[in-house]
């Protein structure tokens, strides 16, 4: 807080913002908040960066989507198409499906904004996904940050309600389509789920309300929470301050990094305006969603190689592989086979994902808090989950595009099916089980650096006739970065009754939990002792000076021979010197 | 005058039958004219047309479809199939078959366009069967292609899709692609029902309406993509594909490089 007496002399130079800040602060006290949290430090990874992307995508949707507003009608009455586009003229269809239209062919810009939503909404959802998957590999969810992984599975669920409601506003073939599959999962729902149905539609399918109910959903209701729970999720970033990986000087109770002001805000400032450009460019090249093929929506059409926008596409694709279970009880059908795939599934997985935190820290016993990234190969466990989940979600977005691979492949659309019931069922697991090992291997491979050193290949034959492989110190920032790994001790196996023959109540749950942290742990390579990495260190020291003598020419630049051959090249050591010599002194 | 008369006689029982009778002489009248619309018989080809395509089919044909086309273990019969399904079926190249599969395949034809009419033309002596259409039958010049639109998305688009560029069917068999289909293609197909694809005769769908939809496709082949590269068309899939390579691999690369300058 500044307080300026007109006695005072003002500072001899004074910034540009300088009389601005004064101003404001002279009237809102803002210098002091200002001050404290524009200095604010930030670590510095590129993929840090993927949350922003998030952020920037969502921005270029509600601009978008504002303009979009101007002209759409949610309206469900029928009118006769009179536009510009001639294939549709005179065609009966819903106001919402014609004013689309005229967003795409008679509003000045309206298919470039339309496309550019289109195409920002699913960056949106997938830089949401790529994000949330850097939080999981690198262990950033875990304490003190659960609650802000819950979050982001809530903001997740809000923009694929937001895609969906936004997929199906225009009213054209494909739309409605997804729609009706929609209310059929709704109906598929036990007990409740045919009233559901009537309530979500007002009615019979389609009715004329769901398209003024979807409407207010999409931009009212879905963008205001994601709004509000977007600016809580970064708040709890600034509050909780911002995870680092590992390296020189990072530890859990420091940040190391750059300031939000300058640096931050020119690289975040700048990188809007990239996502922003991305984003117009590829609207401006690539058409999305041309709802004028396929024309109005009316229930009793559907056209081949119908799908939903890829981040429903997994949902899509559970439900045609799903075989056709139906039972039968007291004269009421359940459908298994929408139930399942489209309720079941997705209700496990979105609840597991939720609580994955919690969960780890049970399973682990780990309460300690964390500012500091694991590295994905330190924790295999997790990492395995993780190419699990997106190996299942590949396979049923392949799923639900089966026709489309089945016409470009010119495959049975049929084996394909098969193909992907078994591969779902197999192909995590096996994903889950090689990841783990490349990550107990990338292990080994570190607790092998931190003993011998770093492998030159470079091998030396010493005066006596000994051949050695040349191993060299790990410099000081990979040895940061390796010797952050800590330890985690696995839960010990509890005993079935104490030493006075006392039955151990709680015996069944602890020893699963014993078993799950075995599991989670047990396999994991430990990290030599501080003694051991400096004696190995020592050791590839002594070696890399023996050798130090033949990079005495190292620093050369490149040499070429008289027919432009290399002889040498910078990092080489030198072991054609004469030939080097009469080269250079000619 | 005349109103007056047939008010006062509205409740006179011979109205019934008379009206009975008038109504059947519509429908049968009609019937019948709707029924000579299209010649039962295709239009005979020369005795020797017919008798060079017969040799040509005894050499190209016969193995599968028998000495007489009535048909074998390897191949259906084709009495009756007319003319416009030989000149479909060998003019797209899908007959003679390369191999047995899901479903013939469309490849460079083996024979030429008189080669074909001459097949067609034996064909055609067997029995009464759909004829080539005339090319006045796939004219679609003053065809309504708003209308075709939505006959087409009614009748075709479930199999074929809504832009045309085919979909899978059952056991590798697919309705393929209309993008480098003919008019007289189309309308044959609409005619014989070829594979897997229903028949659309004159009568459930008439000259007028098939022209409205050849004027469609062809609007569905010939119309530029106002938003730019089309993606083949082939929906959210492909936009999904595009989305995680082209688009993310981008947005990566630009976190990557602010990520890299900070150094």
């Amino acid at each position: 807080m500044s307080t300026t007496s007109p006695l005072e002399k003002p500072a001899p130079v004074e910034k540009a913002g300088g009389a601005v800040a004064t101003y404001l602060d002279q009237r809102l006290g803002s210098n002091k908040a200002l001050g404290r949290n524009l200095g604010k430090v930030f670590p510095d990874h590129w993929s840090f960066m993927l949350g922003e992307i998030v952020l920037y995508s969502f921005i270029v949707i509600l601009l978008t989507g504002v303009y979009l507003t101007l002209f759409f009608k949610p309206s469900m009455v029928e009118v006769v198409y009179d536009g510009s586009y001639v294939p549709l003229k005179g065609v009966m269809m819903s106001e919402a499906y014609a004013s689309s239209l005229d967003i795409s062919f008679d509003v000045r810009g309206g298919l470039l904004i339309r496309q550019m939503h289109h195409w920002a909404a699913l960056i949106f959802v997938a830089a949401m996904v790529v994000h949330a998957f850097r939080v999981f590999f690198t262990g950033a969810y875990r304490k003190p940050r659960e609650l802000n992984w819950i979050l982001g599975v809530v903001l997740l669920t809000l923009a694929l309600a937001a895609g969906f409601t936004g997929y199906s506003l225009p009213d054209d073939l494909l739309s409605g389509t997804g729609l009706q599959i929609i209310r059929g999962i709704i109906q598929a729902i036990p007990v409740v789920g045919t009233w559901l149905a009537f309530f979500i539609f007002g009615g019979e399918y389609p009715g004329t309300d769901i398209i003024s109910r979807l409407y207010s959903a999409h931009i009212l209701l879905v963008p205001g929470l994601i709004l509000a729970i977007v600016t809580v999720h970064l708040m709890m970033v600034w509050v909780q301050k911002h995870t680092q990986y590992p390296g020189p000087g990072r530890t859990n109770t420091n940040v190391v990094g750059y300031p939000l002001m300058p640096v931050y805000m020119a690289k975040a400032g700048g990188f809007f305006f990239v996502v922003f450009g991305v984003i117009a460019l590829i609207s401006g090249l690539v058409t999305i969603n041309p709802i004028w093929i396929f024309g109005p929506y009316t229930p009793d059409q559907v056209s081949a190689g119908t799908q939903p926008d890829w981040y429903i596409g997994w949902l899509d694709g559970a439900l045609r592989l799903m075989p056709n279970w139906e039972t039968v009880v007291a004269g009421y059908t359940i459908s298994w086979n929408v139930l399942i795939p489209s309720v079941i599934i997705p209700g496990i997985l979105f609840t597991l994902l939720a609580l994955y935190p919690f969960i780890e820290a049970w399973v682990t016993g780990d309460k300690r808090e964390h500012n500091l990234l694991e590295r994905p190969r330190n924790a295999p466990v997790r990492t395995g989950i993780g190419v699990m989940a997106i190996v299942f979600y590949g396979i049923l977005w392949i799923g639900g595009g089966n026709d489309i691979v089945a016409v470009a492949f010119d495959l049975s659309i049929n084996s394909i099916s098969w193909a992907l019931r078994i591969l779902l069922i197999v192909a995590p697991p096996i994903a889950f089980i090689i990841t783990k090992r490349i990550c107990l291997g990338l292990q080994r491979k570190d607790r092998d650096k931190l003993l011998h050193g770093y492998e030159s290949g470079r091998v030396l034959r010493l005066p006596h006739g000994e051949f050695i492989e040349v191993h060299e110190p790990i410099n000081v920032k990979e040895m940061a970065v390796i010797t952050s790994k800590t330890d985690h001790a696995v839960l010990p196996a509890p005993q079935k009754t104490d030493t006075d023959g006392v039955r151990n109540p709680r015996y069944l749950v602890h020893s699963l939990r014993h078993r799950l942290s075995t599991f989670f742990y047990g396999d994991n390579v430990p990290k030599p002792s501080a003694a051991e990495i400096e004696h190995g260190q020592h050791h590839a020291a002594e070696q890399a000076a023996i050798e130090a003598p033949l990079h005495e020419y190292e620093d050369r630049d490149v040499i070429y021979n008289a027919h432009g051959g290399v002889l040498h090249h910078p990092g080489m050591p030198e072991i054609n010197a004469e030939q080097i010599a009469e080269e250079t002194r000619s | 005058m005349t109103v007056k008369f047939l008010a006062a006689r509205r409740r006179n029982p011979a109205v019934a039958i008379a009206l009975l009778l008038l109504a059947l002489v519509v429908v049968g009248g009609a019937y019948s004219l709707a029924s000579n619309a299209q010649p039962a018989v295709a239009a005979m080809g020369s005795q020797t047309q017919v008798e060079e395509g017969k040799k040509l089919y005894l050499e190209g044909c016969s193995s599968c479809h028998g000495l007489n086309a009535q048909g074998t273990k390897y191949g259906p019969t084709l009495i009756g199939v007319g003319a416009a399904s030989v000149h479909f079926q060998v003019g797209t190249g899908r007959m003679p078959l390369a191999a047995p599969g899901a479903q013939a395949v469309a490849k460079p034809p083996a024979y030429n366009e008189d080669e074909v009419a001459k097949m067609a033309a034996y064909v055609a002596t067997l029995a009464p069967g759909p004829a080539i259409p005339s090319a006045e039958q796939v004219d679609y010049a003053d065809a309504d292609v708003a209308k075709g639109g939505v006959l087409f998305r009614i009748n075709c688009a479930q199999c074929h899709q809504a832009a045309g560029q085919g979909g899978a069917l059952t056991q590798g068999k697919y309705a393929p692609s209309l993008m480098n289909a003919t008019p007289t293609e189309i309308y044959e197909a609409m005619l014989t029902g070829p594979q897997n694809m229903p028949v659309f005769s004159d009568e459930t769908l008439p000259v007028e309406e098939k022209k409205a939809i050849i004027a469609y496709v062809n609007e569905l082949q010939q119309a530029p993509s106002p938003g730019g590269l089309s993606l083949g068309r082939l929906g959210p899939v492909v936009e999904g594909l595009f989305l995680w390579t082209a688009v993310f691999a981008a947005l990566i690369a630009a976190a990557v490089w602010i990520g890299i300058k900070a150094r």
